[in-house]
């Protein structure tokens, strides 16, 4: 049987019937995942940000209007999530950096004594960078992982956002002095 | 401790680190099993349904009245109605017979 195309399998859904949705899951979940994994640690957390994405995929499929491609539409519609994510989940912002783990805290000592060895692919730096964006407001998180980790343009984040230009960059701009605070608190409990 | 230099690397950490785009065991099958269970209804069909309905019971409804009408003596009904005719001039009238029983 021949492969149906995208437009195809939409234009299907959208005429009722909800099996033609899964070619379009199947395809698109990896990226859809590996989104999700930036803005939450835990699986089950990933997992529920995933299916509310395509649910919410499903239930809007109506509003995409074939313009521009569909992953493009449903990558707006999942960083979207993202964000509703986390602001509803902002548990770990009030803690101290007093419990870091060993590997951590022979990283920074690393890097204080000789940063050029403090390479920047150890595992204890992924960790440490994982505390500090815990730390950080929703939408300094959100900021800070597309522009400055994904390396997106302020455009390309003001249309998967839904922010104006001026906005992403005002929120650039407070995001990088709330990542400064955060490494500036976490270098003072540990050093002072 | 240079805090900027600290600040760069952790980014270029964070971008070192690429996540993984694993998706769990049968993750579209699920999906789809649960849209299937909560698709929305058809309006139209729905409306559809509601008034075939509605009109079977007025074709029911309609027979039953014709039944009755058809099986119903019909003398009763014309003596019905030739007092009701009676009674609507009485009443009418009632003021003109008074005035004429007063002379």
């Amino acid at each position: 049987m021949m492969e149906r195309t995208e437009a195809e399998l939409i234009s299907a859904v959208l005429k009722g019937d909800p099996a033609s949705f899964e070619p379009l899951v199947q395809k698109y979940s990896p990226r859809v995942f590996a989104t999700a994994r930036r803005y939450a640690r835990r699986e089950s957390e990933i997992e529920d940000i995933a299916q509310e994405v395509w649910l919410k995929a499903f239930d809007k499929l109506k509003s995409f209007r074939g313009e521009a491609p569909f992953e493009h539409w449903l990558m707006r519609m999942t960083v979207r999530t993202c964000y509703d994510f986390l602001r509803g989940h902002q548990r770990n912002r009030e803690s101290s950096f007093s419990e870091l783990s060993e590997p951590e805290n022979d990283w920074l000592e690393r890097f204080v004594t000789a940063p050029e060895t403090a390479t920047d692919n150890a595992d204890a730096a992924k960790l440490l960078v994982g505390r500090v964006m815990e730390k950080l407001s929703p939408s300094a998180r959100l900021v800070i992982t597309l522009l400055e980790i994904e390396d997106r343009s302020v455009k390309e984040i003001a249309q998967l956002t839904g922010w104006s230009v001026p906005l992403v960059k005002v929120r650039a701009f407070r995001a990088r002095g709330e990542m400064r605070k955060i490494v500036a608190k976490m270098a003072k409990e540990k050093y002072l | 401790m240079n805090l900027a230099e600290l600040q760069k690397k952790m980014i270029a950490a964070a971008r070192a680190n690429v996540p993984g785009d694993r998706v769990p065991y049968a993750f579209e099958k699920r999906i789809t099993a649960l849209l299937a269970s909560r698709v929305a209804p058809d309006n139209m069909a729905l409306w559809v349904h509601g008034l075939w309905r509605a009109a079977v019971s007025c074709v029911a409804i309609s027979m039953v009245c014709g039944a009755w009408a058809f099986f119903n003596p019909t003398t009763t009904t014309t003596a019905t109605a030739a007092d009701l005719s009676q009674n609507f001039e009485n009443t009418l009238l009632a003021s003109v017979d008074q005035s004429d029983q007063a002379q």
